[in-house]
């Protein structure tokens, strides 16, 4: 996927813009945040259950090596293939070389986040082969052109006007007079559409919440029911994953699932949870012939070690996103990348390079919210700063920002100095400021000034006036 | 028999009050004396916590200015600032961000454990419940984001305002958000910035109060600035002002 998140100035005056996206974004901020909040009010232990979901993907990280391997073994032992990827190049090569194996004409996809982050769907349309994914809010954006917005609710920024618009668009052998006002209605237009196509695919792409250690196993939970049929009734499903998705076992698995739904929707489980253990075997009634897992590393791997290797512990639920007032004004596509939010900010820079989107680690007030309600306690606040400083170090923002800083630190680690240079300062603007006690502007404010008014200081320092009174 | 010494707190003024609001650091100075066996001293060494360096990644200068205020406060009892932000700096930054320095490790993380949050120090370390301020009013109470989610502060300032003679107070809805200052932040992304706080502004007026409370004076700004700018008659003001009984000034970005 080409980034835009260098121009995230640019997305965000855009975005904010957008009316459709403003109307929204509205329920991100109420239905989501009061979902999860009910969640937990509802389950007193889910404090010592993200303390426990934090351990146990640390554990993971520290011997993923190994955890990988067992976790080969077991697929293979079941009669399934493991392919490494260590570039989205390698996974891409790998899926079209497997689809081709069948003559694949059509593949049908649950939702993955990796396959955006490999870029799947162009590739496999670039090479005749039709990708059509059969999440309700992929199938809209698909149709629509356009990428996720949001890790679990990918089309949130459309709304259902654009929804109907969309589909009578796109649905032209359907009769341009029916009712489409309900959601019920779009609903049911969307899976008369895919029932064809779920039945017609040759083969089925899923993501993986989980990969299990010890059975082999693959996991991912919908709402929909889509990813079932997609992996369940073409010849050969491949599963597209994330090298960090391991644990070791299916108790695992169980941890983490109590803690993903709850974050994520507010839901105690999500309406489908599908573990897929190798291809069909002989006296099943249904299943796939084959079984692929792609493992994809894209990066990962170099984190491991480094002040950055946490981010790995995350288990893409989503709800840093909609805890952020960033994320709540300009939505996902601002970010210009595959991942949006507190966890874009920091994932992407590590995935496409700082110097491609150096903006969006910037783009925080730092408040914290998300770190709050991680479910894995990922300390993202501390790794915006760290990105921070890497830009910092490598000067990929401007050097007016550096050299004010650079002469504020002068200032401050001379106390003396500063008390000077302050005094002066405050007592201008406190006569400048006269009667009214604020400016609506001021040189070189305009970025505070352009929406609120700038208070006058009182007139004198605290320092100036204690000294005074000693 | 003779009284107990006085323990020593060293006020970190913050740079704000310093610059702005100098009445929150003479409330300061009043609340914890009344507090109990305390005597407060200002260092002069001090300017700056050193967060905008920390925070826009120019990890040089804030180490030098964190060197400087573990230096000059390491002696004291107690650590006091009239922010959630710069207390959290010093209580959970300091140590992180001295962590690689031999000489100052030990020293931050000993300094860390002695600061504290102005309303948390009251409540918490002199557990003081004799407020006799007076402030006829209604007043509501916004969390900075420090205070809150890295000091855990929310019950202590409503604890105190509780004991305030003639005090009515409306909590704030949807208090948790931030109210968009952040910083450099808000004159880096001046637009999304707005954004939050019309909202925050617009849950401020919602509550009917008079009066907005706060412990961080960059919220504050930020606050009474959109508040002024919209012609709302609601005043902004620092939580110490209204507790120390010191609440005569100007409000926040109010004329004479």
């Amino acid at each position: 996927m080409q980034s835009t998140s260098h121009l995230f100035k640019d997305n965000v005056k855009r975005a904010l813009k957008d009316e459709h996206l403003q109307r929204a974004l509205v329920h991100v901020r109420t239905k989501f945040i009061v979902k999860r909040q009910q969640a937990m009010d509802a389950l007193p232990e889910f404090e010592a259950l993200r303390d426990a979901a934090r351990d146990l993907k640390n554990h993971v990280l520290s011997r993923l090596d190994e955890y990988l391997v067992e976790f080969e073994g077991n697929v293979v032992k079941n009669g399934g293939h493991v392919h490494w990827c260590a570039t989205p190049a390698e996974a891409r090569k790998t899926i079209l070389d497997i689809c081709r194996s069948t003559g694949a004409k059509t593949v049908t996809k649950g939702k993955t986040m990796v396959g955006e982050e490999i870029g799947i769907n162009d590739h496999l349309a670039a090479n005749g082969i039709e990708p059509i994914e059969t999440d309700l809010g992929e199938y809209i954006i698909q149709l629509r052109g356009e990428a996720p917005s949001h890790i679990i609710a990918p089309s949130v920024h459309v709304t259902k006007d654009q929804v109907e618009e969309t589909f009578r668009k796109i649905h032209t052998d359907l009769d341009p007079a029916r009712n489409l006002t309900e959601p019920a209605s779009l609903l049911h237009e969307a899976r008369v559409k895919l029932r064809g196509r779920f039945i017609a695919a040759d083969v089925g792409i899923t993501g993986a919440n989980f990969l299990v250690a010890d059975t082999g196993t693959t996991t991912i939970v919908t709402n929909e029911g889509n990813g079932d049929l997609t992996q369940t009734l073409p010849r050969i499903h491949i599963v597209l994953a994330g090298i960090e998705k391991i644990v070791p076992s299916i108790q695992d698995a169980g941890l983490l699932l109590r803690v993903l739904a709850r974050s994520a929707t507010g839901q105690e489980m999500s309406a489908y949870t599908t573990f897929s253990t190798g291809p069909r075997r002989p006296g099943d009634v249904d299943g796939p012939d084959e079984f692929h897992v792609v493992l994809v590393d894209n990066g990962r791997s170099k984190l491991l070690g480094t002040e950055f290797e946490e981010m790995l512990r995350c288990i893409r639920c989503g709800a840093c996103l909609n805890h952020c007032p960033i994320y709540q004004n300009v939505g996902g596509h601002a970010y210009g990348w595959v991942y949006a939010g507190p966890i874009g900010a920091i994932t992407t820079p590590a995935l496409i390079g700082i110097e491609h989107a150096a903006p969006l680690p910037e783009a925080s007030s730092l408040c914290g919210r998300c770190e709050s309600v991680c479910p894995v306690r990922i300390p993202i606040p501390k790794m915006l700063r760290a990105w921070r400083e890497e830009a910092f170090e490598r000067r990929l923002h401007g050097n007016r920002a550096r050299w004010a800083l650079k002469i504020w630190a002068a200032l401050a680690t001379r106390p003396a100095l500063y008390r000077i240079a302050t005094g002066i300062g405050v007592r201008m603007l406190a006569l400048l400021g006269g009667k009214r006690g604020r400016f609506a502007s001021l040189p070189l404010s305009d970025a505070w000034t352009e929406h609120r008014d700038l208070p006058a200081p009182q007139g004198r320092t605290f320092m100036a006036m204690y000294r005074g009174k000693r | 028999m003779s009284a107990a010494p006085r323990k020593q707190v060293g006020l970190f003024v913050t740079c704000l009050v310093d610059l702005y609001r100098p009445v929150v650091g003479f409330a300061a100075i009043a609340l914890i004396e009344r507090s109990g066996n305390y005597t407060v001293q200002v260092p002069d060494a001090q300017t700056c916590c050193g967060q905008p360096g920390y925070n826009s990644g120019d990890k040089e200068s804030a180490l030098a200015i964190a060197r400087q205020v573990v230096a000059a406060f390491e002696g004291f009892d107690y650590v006091v600032a009239p922010s959630g932000s710069c207390a959290g700096m010093i209580k959970t930054h300091y140590p992180d961000l001295l962590a690689g320095d031999p000489a100052f490790a030990a020293r931050a993380k000993a300094l860390a454990d002695k600061t504290y949050e102005l309303t948390q120090f009251l409540r918490d370390v002199a557990g003081w419940d004799g407020v006799t301020a007076a402030f006829a009013g209604n007043v509501t109470y916004h969390d900075s984001c420090s205070a809150l989610r890295e000091l855990n502060v929310r019950k202590q300032p409503r604890d105190l305002l509780a004991k305030v003679g003639g005090l009515s107070f409306n909590e704030l809805p949807d208090g948790e958000p931030c109210c968009g200052f952040g910083g450099t932040f808000c004159v880096k992304f001046p637009d999304i910035s707005n954004r939050m706080v019309e909202d925050k502004v617009a849950n401020i007026e919602a509550t009917g109060a008079g009066v907005v409370l706060a412990a961080d004076m960059g919220c504050l700004l930020n606050i009474a600035g959109k508040l002024k700018r919209k012609g709302s008659k609601v005043e902004a003001r620092h939580v110490a002002e209204v507790l120390a009984g010191m609440a005569q000034d100007p409000a926040i970005g109010e004329g004479q």
